[in-house]
């Protein structure tokens, strides 16, 4: 826990002598646009080991759902561009891979579920067949059998009647069970790793605690390793064992899901977890982060977060944060983690009245 | 922090068969309505009094084409000079021509090879125009510019212009050589037609899914793909038949469609013309059976259209 130990060597919650299933290091991923280079991942490292829950937690474009398109491999290239670092699967690097054996390993080894299910499920073939089609197009399986199969999944993702319900079309079910649907064609071939890309964000809420708990039950039938991708604090509480915080294509603090929640060692995540709406705050005002993300064209120097941070110095607007430990499994990519940590940081600015920005000075807003 | 950011105060552990109970009551009642696409297209074409025009305008002319015989027991190659050019009676319903053959069943016979060029130009550019759209739209980049330029190139010509030019050095013109021409200089529009259709498929987040759930490419145009564009273009190479069925007889009428002694509405529109004055109903007749025709296969490609697109469903 002190200032010599550095990121080199930690990538956030690795365990000792227990084999990695996905590591990513150092990955940076850019598209070019008209405005110049978007720099959308800039230095990503986390691990995700066999039957954990890594929640990859950031705003709209932090960088997450780049995240895992690349980790995919179905990153439309151009515009993006993998500009560095390795994407690890048991040890094998998937970036230097051909093609052919990466498509083999997706859906197989490595499956992914999409936001929208509706849109995610072919609208002319029947549910039961789109299913079906990952037994035979990857086992090879005859059309008989591999509908047995479907039903088998359908009925293993708690779809009600999924024999009867196998011939109907994606728009005649709901969206939980679409999203249902999507969640068994993905876990068909019992895959190590299971990328859900904002699985719950276009349902109700009472259905994504279902959903949610369907995915943490298959995870821990099948021992996968989950990473879960969100913008929802609150889904990621339930379900997440570690949680990595995205900013700017970075992640800026990594820790169990407790230690996040509990103390925060990186004032962005302390600004998430302030402006959550709470029931025992009367009538105040939401304490949002004031500001915006910054371009991903034009970075600020330095630390990304600098131009909305309370606790921002000259240090942090030249020198760029690195990953360190600042507990026992708890990264945090901040200058002054430890004092954030601690609750003992200074603030050195508060945010402008317009909410657009910082101002220099340490009293809280005048409400 | 507060209680609440405490993740065991936060969600209570959540029963997943909440949704299943309510889910199994519906299931027992979705039997009033099945819902494949075709089945889909299939009711709302049924519904449409357009569509059972065409249909039966259709059935019709494509009798005429298979089975003259079941329309007219006249021969239309028995000709007798003595009895040229006159007007339609109770044994010439139609008349009879300048070679004096009756013209009923003349018009009769003359559907098959005009719905045969239309058939075969619409298939032929149908098969062009799904290959090239489908790999245009789907590789992109340099492989969909190359295509696109020669499309734009090909769409350049004047289909008329290039009839003009090709069938006029043959020696001898059949249905064969008119199809084959008229597929040489229509398939771009068509072509361009699915580039567009696949395009907007291509991006959708299915296929997305499909990719990331490991298929390849054969799978993903196949499966994909496919099915989701083909229906504009179903219903444009229906329309397009109607088109080809014109443009038959308008090369027919201008000396470079098929020949004597071939019987087509376009030959008796050709032939006609001189008489346009004297014996109006040498004219009328084919133009009447072209239009009817032309208009019931463009009526039939709308209803088709509309029935495969589910965006236009109210």
């Amino acid at each position: 826990m002190t200032e010599s130990q550095t990121s080199t060597g930690f990538t956030p919650g690795t365990r000792p002598g227990d084999a990695p299933l996905l590591e990513v290091k150092d990955l940076q991923v850019e598209f070019r646009t008209k405005a110049g280079v978007a720099k959308a991942i800039n230095g990503l490292n986390f691990t995700l080991h066999a039957g954990e829950t890594l929640a990859i937690l950031g705003e709209s474009g932090s960088g997450k759902s780049v995240t895992a398109q690349t980790i995919m491999g179905i990153l439309d290239m151009p515009p993006g561009r993998i500009a560095g670092g390795e994407i690890r699967y048991r040890g094998e690097d998937l970036l230097t891979m051909d093609e052919e054996s990466r498509r083999k390993l997706r859906g197989r080894k490595i499956a992914m579920i999409f936001q929208d299910a509706l849109s995610s499920l072919n609208p002319v073939l029947p549910v039961g067949w789109q299913i079906a089609e990952m037994f035979r197009v990857h086992r090879g399986m005859k059309r008989k059998e591999a509908r047995a199969k479907a039903v088998e999944m359908m009925q293993r993702v708690g779809i009600p009647g999924a024999e009867e319900r196998a011939g109907d079309f994606p728009h005649q079910f709901s969206g939980g069970m679409r999203q249902r649907i999507m969640i068994a064609m993905a876990i068909a071939l019992d895959p190590d790793v299971l990328i859900a890309d904002e699985p719950t964000t276009a349902l109700d809420v009472t259905v994504q605690a279902q959903v949610m708990r369907l995915l943490k039950d298959l995870q821990t039938e099948f021992n996968m390793g989950l990473i879960l991708i969100t913008h929802d604090l609150g889904v990621v509480a339930d379900v997440a064992d570690k949680i990595a915080v995205m900013y700017s294509g970075r992640v800026m603090e990594a820790a169990d899901v407790y230690e996040i929640y509990g103390k925060p060692g990186h004032p962005y995540t302390q600004g998430l977890l302030n402006s959550i709406p709470r029931i025992d705050d009367e009538g105040g005002r939401l304490r949002a982060i004031s500001g915006l993300p910054p371009s991903l064209t034009d970075m600020p120097s330095g630390c990304p977060f600098n131009p909305r941070c309370e606790f921002a110095t000259d240090r942090c607007t030249t020198e760029r944060p690195e990953l360190r430990l600042v507990a026992e499994g708890h990264l945090s990519a901040c200058h002054y983690a430890e004092d954030v940590y601690a609750g003992t940081a200074t603030r050195t600015r508060r945010p402008s009245p317009t909410g657009a920005g910082m101002i220099a000075g340490s009293e809280e807003a005048p409400e | 922090m507060s209680e609440i950011h405490r993740p065991e105060a936060r969600v209570e552990p959540i029963d997943s068969t909440i949704e299943p109970v309510g889910g199994s009551a519906t299931s027992k009642t979705k039997k009033v309505e099945e819902a494949s696409l075709l089945a889909d297209a299939w009711r709302s074409l049924r519904r449409n009094p357009w569509f059972i025009v065409s249909a039966v305008l259709l059935v019709l002319f494509l009798g005429m084409a298979l089975f003259p015989q079941l329309f007219t027991n006249n021969d239309p190659r028995e000709c007798l000079l003595g009895r040229s050019r006159q007007s339609p009676s109770a044994e010439h319903w139609f008349g009879t021509d300048v070679q004096g053959c009756d013209y009923y069943s003349r018009v009769i016979y003359g559907a098959r090879n005009s719905i045969a060029v239309g058939f075969i130009v619409a298939i032929g550019t149908f098969i062009i125009a799904v290959v090239l759209g489908l790999v245009a739209g789907y590789f992109g980049s340099w492989v969909d510019a190359v295509i696109s330029r020669i499309t734009d190139m090909v769409f350049a010509v004047p289909y008329i212009l290039g009839a003009l030019v090709f069938l006029n050095v043959l020696e001898s013109r059949g249905v064969r050589e008119v199809a084959f021409v008229l597929i040489i200089f229509m398939w771009p529009t068509m072509t361009r037609l699915m580039r567009g259709s696949v395009i907007s498929v291509v991006n959708s987040e299915f296929v997305l899914a499909a990719r990331a759930l490991g298929a390849g490419p054969i799978t993903i145009m196949r499966r994909h793909i496919l099915p989701n564009s083909l229906g504009p273009v179903i219903g444009y190479a229906t329309v397009f038949t109607g088109i080809i069925i014109g443009a038959e007889a308008t090369l027919t009428f201008l000396g470079v469609g098929l020949q004597l002694p071939a019987i087509s509405w376009g030959l008796q529109l050709s032939d006609a013309q001189p008489f346009l004055q004297t014996v109006p109903h040498l004219l009328l007749f084919p133009v009447i059976f072209v239009g009817l025709t032309v208009f019931a296969f463009m009526t039939m490609g709308d209803a088709i259209r509309d029935a495969l697109d589910p965006k236009s469903k109210k």
